[in-house]
């Protein structure tokens, strides 16, 4: 698998670590405990395109986001995440 | 018998080898299968389960029969492929899975059982009693299959891999594929072309076809001779591109050395290619498949395009009388060629009014194969009719199974095209194009257009320019085909899949017992699972099975086809990642001091750590770190603590970042002072701890565990990047940059005064930083904090000066008592002093649990705030940190022991934490440990039960505070 | 349908095997069933056995989309085990691995259950440690450890590389009772079992909704039609998110692809499971000779059955680190399956908000060997409304409370389970 990384360009996924999901937005310091438990375990899991984090640790450092589809692999583009 | 002219051999040139320990003799070009054949050995394997006899089927790496064991000792390879081995001087090998000959097999008594021993029988007995499938049968069946021996020693040779870039990655060589590179190649895209086979050329090389009125491979040899003067392409024979990976990466296993008796000086066995390529066309050909009938499975039955390679191409005959069994115009090609070889032919075309298409042949019209018979080899051919024919060859055409596999590697399958009777790609893979006989094109004007075309495009997609390819001349072979799969009768012997022995028989079996899916029909009868994984065996198992079960063959669909392609080397994967090259091994900036200084080493994660500093006269490791860590008590120590993730966190935004980052205040620390910080992960738990220096208003410099060194780093962009963009702050990793060292002890001060230009930092109280500079003006940092609970400075310098600045200090400590301590002592001394560290920081403590709830902010919001709130993390029966005691020095404790309430049953229920680490303790005279315990904060003084079954320990011992040794501090701040 | 046993082979042997039936019937779905299971692999089929043999509820089907047994039941490398160190896992693991050792005796068909031992290897004293730990759990759950030390090992698997590996092995963690089971056969057998006992196998039948009404949870909307049920029980990891979707629900779940891998056959090596301590790699040698092999998943969220080359090159580096004798032998199949990753690791067993369904995901790495506890469980609970003792603690509610499974600490990020 390659990810265009905006920086560095194209690279082999193992110059990459991912954590996944990159939409939980962290809630605000006074949010209920409900919206950090949901922020921290509750996927999505989206079967087709999926907005998701990549840090390029062997490359730049950047964190990415990357558009890929779950079915088919196929990256839509990425883009850093301080966009 | 080899023929006395012809074939792409070296008659120069003899090579001996053995089979079976019987001498033979060959020549340059030989694949092991051929040099056999052309001795008439025919007879070269037993099948996996019957044993019955088997030779060669096919030409290439198909093959489903002809595994023998290759070479020997430490480079034996089991199930070898005779018809890709290439000959080499002094080849040895051995026919496998039989005993005790290959002429007479004992194991295949089996077949007296054969109708016991049919599809998925297993599943049905050898369930009682119970014990017995462990004891008796298991063993018997797993001694009876397997086919080869794995070599008994680790494998003396190299391998290594090699990064790919193309435009045009062409994948096979015969006419389709060099047609492609060709057009490719003009068109000045970077091409690479991969061939499995030795020599490039794919069919051209064992059909007598015609090109541009000359003999078919003198334009292979043109062709490839263009291609090797275009700079930008690369040619890669007995290279096999086995996988399709994502966005147009190809792994391929090139077979450096395996032509070879052992690989020369500095070259690899197998280098794995990792090929990324723009574009690539799929010209990997197609496959003969059989016609099921009984006894089908005989030395001396071949494929008929095989048969056709070995006599043109090896010019190796393997018998006299020969049938062609045809389903369609292609064995009509087998029979003028074996004609012409000399033999005595009879066709038997299954087309009942299709007309003779060579002369000089017997023919029988609308014939059907319905047995073959002989022993160990082919004797006789029956036909439906009843007519029988002698005969010690019988070349089998069933029809072309286009090598499509490829295309299905990310999942879209096969599909079935009525007018060729074969699979063609379906959907494929964005940016591979299937071409030429891959693509259903099935002869020879076809491929090399249809190749052309798709070089070029492939070529053009690739952002190139060019012209159409001027055609070479070449005609188009009859090549109608009516299908013909199985022909009824002795199913039991009609074999479908050679090497896992599955008959027609066995699917129609499945079928009746409802595993009418393909995929289910393929598990339960292990069809299309053996080594070359159904290549031969697939389709007509599908036309049988659709048979059974009374649905067309698109109906029944098909089974995926799977990487690799054809079975890889492990070791050509692994590359040179092998023994201790496995994991690159870091060491620190003092590692060649600490070795000239009597250290052992260990390997704490990539790194090497000393561990202890061994002494003439110490009998053991305790010996030395008893020493050590008192010496640090009475004394001073110096350790390496190199290891330490450190990180500089820098910019206006750098307090910001780390208020969020710890769960303590940041952005209260004075510049000039340290503080101990804990982070926690979002989910509330503790994620590592270290030290966070302020180095001035804008400039933190933070040291992690060695372990989650790493992590943090990454942490901290996440923090950044991710969560707080807006600030302006840069976060560097200068772990490598320092050598730092810990000096601890009473006499440190002194020590350290020794190499410092400047002494007055030493004044700073505990838990300051001050950059100065050692041994006459090297920059250091002097950061005064302990772990030890001693008197103690870290003392970082460039890793470039770390041995130099090593050997002053130890000149200058060596008044004072100074001596190295290893990371052994530094563990009894952090468990005297009751720091958490590794045993404790496993991610399932939260920060209460270790003592530290206290640091948790109020004032701000940081990582892990809310989560670390919820119920089970505030359970106040949680396991806390204690301090263990044993009572005499005669008790041994050692981490992983649980603890039970005392005179309480061992179980889950009563298990009441565990010891997270232990050690002798020099200055307490016995062991000493720290544990989590629930409800341990009230149980200091108490007695607890230590349970280690699993090393036979259970004592009571003492539950104390963690804290050792001087809990009110007064040593480290002396 | 014949009773399986040699007796039966010979009979049918002599009659030319023409007499075999069905191992399952092949039904026309009813409008309604009492409870309907979406997912034909190896725990949704266990699960309606459980349902038929231990509460009497027959009048069940299981709704598959594919083939029965088409998703990780025949996708795993096959290894059964308990040695869990967290109580909910090795009480769970630990009744599944009991239940089969009777498993065979009880569905009369033969799965090759072979408890050939699986072998953890640690690399340094701190794993050791943490071995013990483990092990000492499983001794006060009832369950069999035993710590090897660095020769114990040498002596028990031949051909481990004890003397030039970059990590040395220093010994390792033993359960004698684990091993492998021939993965088809569990789906093959566990379907045969419970069409006899009723059940209705609905193959090539995919679900496209879920119907609740009122918070209920009224039946299943399929490509055959609307099937009726009081009660719904998924059982399709790998696609339980989506699945669920259906019904409103999210999930602490993603999917993940894990891939294995098998070589060709050689005669016997490697008699018993070995697993890796410094990386992730686990082995074990088939009856047909192949080594069974597996590593870690690639690590992005995946629906595609299939993974990349960097961890296949993991894992052939991870097999020379522990046997250096493989690197001449060669890899035959990779394949991919699609895995639940919960956010602790650990599965989830336990009712829905919705009422009347019931959810059974979240496997991980955990899901093969779970499938007979799985099944009995998820049965128990579907009959009951509430979870056995044994899967109390694989309720959805507890990463709200805090009280995860988290066996290796690794937090709430899926792929470092």
């Amino acid at each position: 698998m390659l990810i265009p990384c905006p920086y560095c360009g194209e690279r082999g996924a193992d110059e990459f670590t991912v954590i996944g999901a990159a939409d939980p937005m962290r809630p605000e310091p006074d949010a209920p405990m409900e919206a950090w438990v949901e922020y921290v375990h509750v996927r999505d899991n989206a079967f087709g395109p999926h907005r998701e984090l990549w840090h390029h640790v062997h490359g730049c450092r950047q964190w990415l986001v990357v558009t890929r589809d779950t079915r088919t692999h196929a990256v839509h583009g990425a883009e850093a995440a301080r966009r | 018998m080899r023929l006395p002219t012809g074939g792409l051999i070296d008659r120069d040139r003899t090579i001996r080898f053995t089979f079976d320990g019987k001498a033979y003799a060959g020549h340059p070009g030989d694949t092991l299968a051929s040099a056999l054949l052309a001795h008439g050995v025919t007879l070269m394997g037993r099948s996996f389960k019957y044993h019955r006899p088997r030779g060669v089927w096919g030409l290439g790496s198909e093959e489903p029969n002809a595994l023998v064991e290759l070479r020997s000792g430490a480079r034996r390879e089991p199930n070898t492929r005779a018809t890709v081995a290439e000959l080499y001087d002094g080849l040895e090998a051995r026919s496998q899975n039989r005993w005790p000959a290959l002429g007479f097999d004992m194991m295949a008594v089996t077949q007296a059982f054969a109708p016991m021993l049919n599809a998925g029988f297993y599943y049905k007995t050898f369930m009682w009693p119970a014990a017995f499938w462990e004891k008796l049968y298991e063993p018997l069946i797993r001694r009876a299959a397997g086919l080869g021996r794995a070599p008994d020693a680790p494998d003396p040779d190299r391998y290594e891999e090699m990064h790919g870039f193309c435009d045009v990655l062409v994948i096979g060589s015969g006419p389709a594929g060099l047609a492609a590179a060709l057009a490719a190649a003009r068109t000045g895209a970077r091409v690479i072309v991969t061939d499995e086979d030795a020599r490039m050329g794919g069919r051209l090389l064992a059909d007598r076809a015609e090109i541009n009125g000359a003999p078919a491979h003198l334009w292979a040899g043109q062709a490839l001779a263009e291609l090797a003067a275009f700079p930008g392409v690369t040619l890669l024979p007995r290279t096999t591109v086995f996988g399709v990976f994502d966005h147009g990466t190809y792994a391929a296993v090139e077979r450096v050395s395996d032509h070879l008796a052992a690989p020369p000086e500095g070259m690899p066995r197998q280098r794995a290619w990792h090929i990324r390529a723009r574009r690539a066309v799929l010209a990997a050909g197609a496959l003969e498949r059989p016609i099921a009938f009984a006894g089908n499975d005989l030395p001396g039955i071949m494929a008929a395009s095989a048969l056709r390679g070995y006599v043109n191409r090896y010019a190796a005959l393997p018998g006299r009388r020969a049938v062609v069994f045809t389903a369609g115009d292609d064995g009509w090609r087998t029979a003028a060629d074996l004609r012409d070889a000399g033999a005595e032919v009879t066709v038997v075309d299954a087309r009942p009014g299709a007309p003779a298409l060579a002369r000089g042949v017997r023919h029988v019209a609308g014939g059907r194969v319905a047995r073959a018979h002989g022993r160990l080899a082919l004797d006789e051919v029956e036909l439906t009719t009843g007519q029988r024919i002698e005969a010690d060859l019988l070349a089998v055409a069933g029809g072309w199974n286009p090598t499509v596999n490829l295309t299905s590697h990310h999942g879209s399958k096969p599909v079935w095209n009525e007018e060729l009777s074969a699979f063609l790609p379906g959907a494929g893979i964005p940016g591979l194009t299937p071409a030429g006989a891959a693509a259903g094109r099935l002869t020879l004007a076809a491929c090399l257009a249809d190749g052309a075309r798709a070089g070029l495009e492939a070529a053009r997609q690739a952002g190139f320019q060019g012209q159409p390819l001027p055609l070479p001349s070449a005609e188009d072979e009859p090549a109608a085909i009516a299908p013909l799969f199985f022909v009824p009768g002795r199913a039991s012997t009609s074999f479908v899949d050679f090497q896992n022995d599955v008959t027609a028989d066995d699917i129609a079996l499945a079928a009746r017992e409802g595993f009418r899916s393909v995929e289910h029909a393929k598990r339960y009868t292990t069809l299309g699972m053996a080594t070359d994984q159904g290549k031969t065996a697939n389709v007509v198992g599908l036309a049988i099975l659709a048979e059974q079960t009374g649905r067309t063959i698109p109906e029944t669909g098909t089974t995926m086809f799977r990487p690799p392609y054809t079975p890889v080397s492990i070791g050509a994967i692994a590359g040179h990642h092998v023994g201790r090259g496995f994991r690159p091994t870091r060491r620190t900036p003092l590692h060649g001091w600490a070795a000239r200084n009597g250290a052992s080493f260990v390997e704490v994660g990539p790194w090497l750590r000393a561990e202890w500093y061994a002494r003439p006269g110490e009998k053991g490791w305790r010996d030395s770190v008893d020493r050590e860590a008192l010496n640090v008590r009475a004394n001073a120590g110096v350790c390496d603590v190199s290891t330490l993730g450190k990180i500089e966190v820098v910019g206006p935004g750098a307090a910001a970042l780390l208020d969020l980052v710890y769960a303590n205040d940041i952005s209260t620390l004075k510049p000039g002072r340290i503080r101990y910080g804990v982070m926690l992960r979002e989910d509330g738990f503790v994620m590592d701890d270290g030290t966070c220096a302020r180095l001035a208003a804008d400039r933190f410099f933070l040291t992690t565990t060695t372990a989650n060194a790493g992590k943090v780093m990454q942490h901290l962009e996440f923090c950044h990047q991710v969560l707080l963009p807006h600030l302006d702050v840069a976060v560097l990793s200068v772990t490598d940059a320092w050598a730092q060292v810990s000096v601890a002890g009473p006499k440190s001060r002194e020590v350290l005064r020794g190499v410092l230009d400047d002494a007055a930092p030493l004044a700073l109280p505990h838990m300051s930083v001050a950059e100065v500079t050692v041994c006459g003006g090297t920059p250091a940092r002097l950061y005064r904090l302990s772990f030890s609970g001693e008197l103690a400075w870290e003392v970082g310098v460039p890793a470039e000066c770390g041995e130099a600045f090593m050997e002053r200090l130890m000149a200058a400590g060596a008044p004072h008592g100074l001596a190295p301590y290893g990371t052994e002592a530094l563990g009894v001394l952090r468990i005297e002093k009751g720091h958490p560290a590794g045993g404790e920081l496993k991610g399932q403590t939260t920060a209460a649990d270790l003592g530290l709830g206290r640091m948790l902010s109020k004032r701000k919001d940081f990582i892990g705030r809310v989560l670390s709130q919820r119920p089970a993390l505030v359970d106040p029966a949680r396991p806390v940190l204690v301090g263990l005691r044993t009572r005499d020095a005669r008790q041994v404790l050692r981490a992983g022991a649980h603890l039970l309430e005392p005179g309480a049953a061992p179980s889950t229920g009563n298990s009441l934490g565990h010891v997270t680490a232990a050690c002798w303790s020099p200055h307490l005279g016995r062991m000493i440990g720290l544990a989590l315990l629930s409800g341990g904060r009230d149980r200091h003084g108490t007695r607890i039960r230590v349970f280690d079954p699993v090393r036979d320990g259970d004592a009571e011992m003492e539950v104390c505070d963690p804290v050792f040794l001087d809990p009110e501090g007064s040593r480290t701040r002396a | 349908m014949g009773h399986y046993s040699l007796f039966s082979l010979l009979k049918n042997a002599l009659t030319g095997n023409r007499h075999w039936t069905p191992a399952w019937r092949f039904p026309e779905p009813k409008a309604r069933y009492d409870t309907v299971i979406v997912g034909g692999g190896g725990h949704g089929l266990s699960t309606a056995y459980y349902l038929a043999k231990e509460h009497g509820i027959t009048n069940v089907a299981v709704v598959e989309k594919g083939y029965l047994g088409s998703g990780n039941v025949g996708r795993n490398t096959t290894i059964i085990r308990s040695n869990y160190l967290m109580p909910a896992n090795t009480h769970f693991y630990e009744h599944s691995l009991k239940l089969w050792e009777g498993l065979e005796q009880d569905i009369n068909y033969n799965a090759m259950v072979s408890q050939r031992g699986v072998l953890n290897l640690c690399h340094s004293d701190g794993q050791r440690d943490a071995y013990a730990r483990r092990g000492n759990a499983m001794r006060l759950a009832g369950v069999d450890a035993e710590l090897l030390d660095r020769e114990q090992v040498r002596a028990m698997v031949p051909g481990l590389n004890m003397d030039n590996a970059r990590f040395p092995i220093k010994g390792g963690l033993l359960q004698r009772r684990g091993g492998t089971v021939r993965h088809d056969a569990v789906a093959w057998g566990y379907a045969r079992a419970a069409d006899r006992r009723g059940v209705d196998l609905l193959q090539n039948t995919e679900v496209i909704g879920i119907r609740v009404e009122g918070g209920r949870v009224r039946g299943v909307e399929t490509t055959r039609g609307f099937i009726a049920a009081n009660r719904v029980g998924l059982a399709c990891a790998g696609n339980t998110s989506r699945v669920a979707a259906m019904a409103g629900l999210r999930l602490p779940i993603e999917s993940h692809v894990l891939q294995a891998f098998v070589s060709e056959g050689v005669k016997p090596m490697i008699d018993t499971v070995v697993t890796f301590g410094a990386g992730h790699f686990y082995v074990s040698q088939s009856d047909k000779g192949g080594l069974v092999f597996g590593g870690d998943i690639d690590g992005y969220n995946s629906y595609a059955q299939r993974g990349g080359m960097p961890i296949v090159r993991h894992v052939m580096e991870e097999a020379l680190q522990l046997f250096p004798a493989m690197s001449r032998l060669r890899y035959l199949r990779q394949w991919g399956g699609i895995m639940d990753m919960s956010m602790d690791g650990s599965p989830i067993i336990d009712r829905t908000p919705i009422d009347g369904l019931f959810l059974n995901g979240g496997w991980c790495y955990g899901g093969f060997k779970a499938t007979p506890a799985s099944g009995w469980c998820f049965a128990h609970t579907i009959a009951t409304g509430e979870p056995h003792r044994l899967n109390a603690g694989f309720r959805l509610d507890r990463f709200g409370t805090g009280r995860l499974v988290d066996e290796k600490g690794a937090g709430a990020q899926p792929n470092l389970h």
